[in-house]
Formats: structure tokens, sequence, C-alpha cells
């Protein structure tokens, strides 16, 4: 494995792997001294063309303590139009001699056309593409649930375990780099949102679909995954109002004291409370949102080393 | 002029005959021709009417580096064409007599092929005013088909008045049909595989729907409509209930859309980007019957020269569009004629006749029959190519590179004029 572009990337014995060894990675980030020499001496660029505070501090802070020298590229918009072209900006830093792209792009399949070029040598890591994947986001989802509810099975893997992905599906890449990964994994994974926001053509990615969340909460989820709702949705006609939205699709406390004391609440993060999720069931024992965060650097880590260090000194 | 002698080769009907050539025309037809004119072997080939694209690209004036109408012309010998439409989207637009003429005028220099302007529907394309229709047809340039090609005219009183406007002249509007509304930033087919990638669908509702309303339009206008680039099999519908309705309408197929599926985006290589863009199976299925049944009236390649940087990048910024003049008879040959759909006769129907009459070249898709304007292409139908990247063409977004394709073009004439022999070019030196 030289790039992770997408889950499909990964066979089931990678994910596995790759939880296991985000574990050894995460009991790192508890001692004193937070480093590993690992990747002494070699420089990963974080090619961040979209807004992102959060996945370019995880996937920075999870370079450094794998002693990684890391730079930061970011640039808004992305068409030749608008300035340099994304190839001239990859020339550039392999000139420079990156080793490692780690990608955030607002166009879906970003980062495979740069592995799939003659621009670049390097390991790319998709952080995010479009509304296409975010497979990091996915395996430190995985990671966190797995942590929470354990596994019955001996294969460290989430058999029997039912997750619900509610909001906007159509634009969420976490939402399908998890209904990916979480099914490679075992789980059952159903998607809930209106129509609008949930197409058709979503239904092969996922085991149901749901249009109304009264009737998907009825049916017992031991996870339920909460989307970010862009407000321009709004503005686009795919949903009424925020008030509806929130009457309707949001996470509030009514719906949260029905769930069962066992429902682990997750939402990747940034959060619209009030929204899709009220501050109550953010903030709520349940909610396992800032352990995502921590788990986000373990699994980084994970990623960068099984990519950087295992496969680099095999080659 | 040079006179030719085409031995033994097979027309369309499936008759081995000779053919002379003489000062630009037919001369005869017979069983056995003996004469002392340059002899062309067309043993085991196919003779048919030069081919007609009523839907290229040339991209001059104002594109040059892409392309340019000398060397678009010569791509389109190279496929076997002796006549070609050029769209209107160049810089400036061909909105107005001036542009028209001069892209004629540019035609004729080149040489190798009748280049017919199309003139823009609404000034600068912009979909709100009328372009200057009866200046543009008055002018040398005769302009007879009118399209804002790229964008669709999709104000439907604005539509209603250019169906109306071009009934003076018996002109007709080539409509590229897409509801803007319906695919604002769409970056290809909507179904499963646009859901999976993450890419914005562009709906076949959005297609049909406006040509829904536009053979209404042209049935209560009693104008004459031309849909370009039918895609969809929602859209093959319509046009097959208009048509048994009696309503004027006619359609193109583009050989892509005849040929490549959706699925080939799956890696985001932006070569496969296409407006409108690449469909499912299903569709490919509808468009090829439409194509044999006579929905579909004829092939149109919507030949889009690109250069290299808007396709060596991220798919979202990559622009629409492929080349397709020197591989569209290939791509029939190899989707229709070789499965059995349609027979050599249909062939040269919607490679030649048929878009020679909907575009009003009166000197194309003549047949080959005596007396007739010598535009004549001769196929080798056994042929199997891979195909290359090597084009007469200024770019080279083919699709097609690498894959199989069967036939191939031998022998072209334009007026009783080689410009291709043995499958290649003939140079004609420059300004003839």
């Amino acid at each position: 494995m030289k790039h992770l572009l997408s889950i499909d990337d990964l066979s089931y014995h990678d994910a596995i792997e790759l939880l296991n060894l985000g574990n050894e990675m995460g009991s790192v980030n508890k001692r004193e001294v937070k480093k590993l020499p690992a990747l002494s001496g070699r420089t990963v660029a974080n090619l961040f063309f979209e807004d992102s505070t959060r996945t370019k501090i995880s996937f920075e802070i999870a370079a450094k303590r794998l002693s990684a020298d890391v730079v930061n590229f970011t640039a808004k918009g992305s068409s030749v139009s608008k300035g340099e072209s994304l190839k001239d900006t990859v020339l550039t830093l392999e000139a420079m001699g990156v080793e490692a792209l780690i990608v955030r792009h607002n166009s879906s399949g970003a980062a495979k056309t740069i592995a799939d070029s003659d621009w670049s040598q390097s390991t790319v890591i998709n952080a995010g593409d479009g509304t296409h994947e975010h497979p990091t986001q996915a395996l430190l989802d995985a990671l966190t649930i797995r942590n929470k509810l354990g596994s019955g099975a001996e294969s460290g893997d989430l058999s029997g375990l039912r997750i619900l992905i509610v909001g906007d599906i159509m634009h969420s890449r976490v939402a399908r780099s998890n209904a990916k990964l979480l099914r490679k994994l075992g789980a059952k994974v159903f998607f809930c949102g209106p129509p609008t926001l949930l197409p058709n053509g979503a239904s092969p990615l996922v085991d149901g679909i749901y249009y109304d969340l009264d009737e998907a909460l009825s049916d017992k989820f031991d996870v339920v995954m909460m989307l970010r709702i862009q407000l321009e949705r709004m503005s686009s006609k795919f949903i009424p109002s925020q008030v509806e939205y929130a009457d309707l699709y949001g996470l509030t406390e009514s719906r949260f004291n029905n769930l069962s004391s066992n429902t682990v609440i997750m939402h990747p993060g940034p959060m619209n409370r009030g929204l899709e999720i009220a501050s109550a069931v953010a903030d709520s024992p349940q909610s396992v949102i800032t352990q995502q965060v921590t788990n986000g650097v373990a699994i980084r880590m994970a990623v960068l080393y099984r990519l950087l260090a295992q496969e680099g000194s095999s080659k | 002029m040079n006179s030719y002698l085409i031995k033994g080769s097979t027309l369309a009907d499936g008759k081995i005959k000779d053919v002379l050539i003489t000062s630009g025309v037919i001369e005869e037809i017979a069983d056995e021709i003996t004469s002392n004119a340059q002899t062309i072997d067309g043993s085991g080939l196919i003779l048919l009417s030069g081919f007609v694209d009523m839907h290229t690209h040339l991209r001059e004036p104002g594109y040059e580096t892409s392309e340019t109408v000398l060397t678009g012309s010569k791509a389109a010998a190279k496929g076997g064409y002796t006549g070609i439409n050029a769209m209107a989207n160049t810089n400036p637009v061909a909105d107005n007599a001036a542009v028209v003429e001069q892209v004629a005028a540019l035609g004729k220099k080149a040489g190798y092929v009748e280049v017919q302007p199309i003139g823009a529907v609404t000034v600068g394309l912009e979909g709100e005013q009328l372009a200057d229709l009866g200046k543009m047809n008055k002018s040398v340039a005769n302009v007879r088909v009118f399209s804002d090609d790229g964008k669709c005219v999709s104000d439907s009183l604005l539509m209603r008045r250019a169906l109306e406007y071009v009934k003076s002249f018996g002109g007709t509007i080539a409509q590229h049909a897409q509801d803007p509304a319906l695919t604002k930033d769409a970056q290809m087919n909507e179904g499963a595989l646009s859901v999976q990638l993450g890419l914005a669908g562009w709906p076949s509702v959005a297609e049909s729907s406006i040509v829904a309303r536009d053979v209404l339009l042209a049935e209560k206008t009693g104008s004459k409509l031309h849909i370009c680039h039918v895609s969809t099999k929602e859209t093959v519908d319509v046009i097959r209930w208009a048509k048994a309705r009696g309503i004027a309408v006619t359609a193109e197929v583009t050989p892509h859309h005849l040929l490549l599926t959706e699925d080939l985006v799956a890696d985001y290589n932006a070569i496969f980007k296409v407006n409108p863009p690449l469909r499912t199976e299903q569709d490919v299925v509808a468009v090829r019957q439409a194509l044999a049944d006579g929905t579909i009236d004829i092939v149109a390649t919507d030949h889009a020269p690109h250069p290299a940087e808007s396709k060596d990048c991220e798919w979202a910024a990559a622009a629409n569009g492929m080349i397709g003049l020197e591989t569209a008879a290939q791509v029939v040959i190899s989707t229709m004629v070789n499965p059995g759909l349609i027979s050599w006769q249909r062939f040269e129907d919607v490679m030649s006749i048929a878009p020679a009459k909907i575009s009003g070249m009166s000197n194309q898709g003549c047949g080959v029959k005596v007396g007739a304007v010598a535009n004549l292409v001769l196929v080798d139908p056994k042929a199997e190519v891979k195909v290359s990247s090597e084009s007469e063409s200024l770019s080279s977004n083919n699709p097609y590179i690498g894959m199989k394709l069967s036939g191939s073009v031998q022998h072209v004439f334009y007026w009783g004029r080689q410009t291709v022999s043995d499958g290649k070019v003939v140079d004609l030196g420059e300004g003839t």
C-alpha cells in the first residue's frame, strides 16, 4: 500500500492492523514525551486547498510525533483560472524533496489524480476530497467505536454493531468513507436524512435508508453519528429552513432521552450546536466527540507510520 | 484537375463497381471501366458518400492553440469527412456575419473539407438576445443552422422566438438540451456512481425535459428543430413520440455516447469528462437502438479539442469534451455495423446523406451517383486498429487511445481531389 486515497484501498486486514497500530500510537500520546523517531529526516507536506483547521493540525501533530519534518501549504481555490494549477503546486513540492503529500481539496478525486499522475512520486494521503472520501476520519471513527463498545469478535472488528449516520449524506465524504469502512469491519450501517440530501443512488453504500429520524431511532442503534449541516444548503434549496431541519433531523434532547443509555453519540465536527445536535447531547457522557479528536492524531500517526516507515523501508 | 478510376470497390448496397471521377464529379459507374485516369485499387474497400459532421468545434478564431480551421479540416479529412459544420462558440463568438464569413473563408483556404459555419442563436451565447440570424443567413457563409451549443437556449420565450424567426429562410435551431438549473456544477451522469464518487450529478431529466419542451415549441411554430448529442434513453423516448406525431425534429448521437459509459469516470481521469456526460449501459443500448430505427437521424462528433492543461488537472477543473473526427467512423462501425444493428446503407445515411440534408449542404451527401459531386470515402471494413495518440488535430484529448476499433478510412476525395491516400492526409500545400 503506497497511498491512502479511499477506504477501497484497504483490505479488511489492513484496516484491523491500522486500528491496532492506532491504539499503540494512542499509548504514545499518553506518555510525557510524546515522540517516536520513526520518521526522523522525512518530510511530509500538508497540502490544503480548502479551509480545515482541525484536520490540518491533527495531521501536523501526528507527523511531528513521529519526528517527521512538516511543511504546510494552504491555498484557497483550485482551478487553473484561480492561479497556480494543482499540477504546478505538486511539481514544486516534489522538486523540494517532499516524500508524502497530505491532500485536502474541494474537488472529488483530487488526491487520486495526484497519485495517478506523472507529477508525483510521493505517497499521497487523502485528507478529504470534495464530497468523495475522508478515509482517516473513518479510521478514527472506527477506532473510537471499537474502543468504546469493544467487540464481541476476537478479530477486533465491529461485527454485530448497528450504526446510524444522520444528515447531509449527499455532500458528506465522512458518510461515504464511514459506510465503506464500518461495513468492511462487519457493522451494519444505515443512512438517515431528507431525500434531497440522501439520493437514491446512495442505497448500494449502506444496509438501509431512512427518511424519518424518529422511525430510524426507534430501530435501536449502537452508534448514532450526526453530520454537520452546511448553512448554504438552505439557499441552494435542499432544505426549507434551519428550524425545520433541527426539528426533523436534529438530535434534540427529547430524541436523545428516548435512546438507550448505551447508545454512543458521534460527530465529526465542527458542530452546529442547537442545529443538528443539541448542546446537552454533545456534552453528555454518551458522546465520544472529543475521543474522536484524540483518536484522530493516533490513527493519523498509524497511517503515516504504515505508509512511510513500513512501506518505505520495504521498497 | 486529376481524374481517378476507383476499381472494384463495394458500394453501400453491396454491388461491386468501377467508379470514374472527372472534373470533380462522378462521371461513370459501371461493372468495368477502362480509362487512363489514375487508378485506385478499391478491392475489399467500401465506397461511400463522404461523411458530413453536423457538430465540430474548430476553435478558430480565439483558441488556435487547441485547433485551427486548417488542422480541424485535416483531422476531418482523415476521418473520412468531406463536409463539417463549425460550431459557434469561438472567441469572438460566431454570432454575426463577419465571423461566420471568416470561418467559411478559412475553410475554403484550407481546402480539405467543406466548412459550413453554424451561427449562434443568441448574442455571445448569452441566452438573452437573438443574434443576427438573418444577416448570417444572407452572408456569403449562408448560415442555415444556428446553435448556442455548449450552452442551452433555456429561456422558453427566446427558444420560441428563435424557432419562429428562422422560418423565413428555412433555418434550423440545433439545441444543446441541458436545463441549467438542474445541472448546476454538474460533473457526471447522476446515479449510484456519481453518489459513490462524490461528483455532482447531471440527471437525464435535465436533457429530456428541455427536449420535450422544444419539440412542442417546434410543433407550435412549425419550425425545424435539431437535437444535439442525445445521451439518454428518456430523450430517445421523447423524440420517438415527437416523430410519431409528425414534428419536424431531427437528432444526433455522438460516437462517444454510442461506445463509452460512465464507469470510465471512476478513476477521475478527465479525458472522459464531456458534456453531456457519459451515461449508463442502458442509455448506450437505447441510443444505438434509436440510431438503428431512425429515431436518431445521424452521428455527429462533437469534436471538442482542448489543450493538455485543461485535462491534466483535477476533475472539477477540467474542461468538457473529447476529440472525435478521426475515430468517428470506426466507432460507428464497431458499435453499429459489425454487431449487425445497421447496414452499410444505413451507415452511409447516418454519416453522410442525412447530416448533409439536415445542415443544408447541397453538394454533400449526394451518394455514389453519376453526376454527383465527387465527395467520396473508401473504408476498409476489415481493418482492426489500435487507436494511437497520433492525430492531425492540435489537441490530444482522445478517449479511445489504446482501444481496438474496427474499420479504417483509406482514401477520401473532396470535390474530386484526393485528400487522404492510404490512410494518410495528402499535403495540399498552403493557401490552396
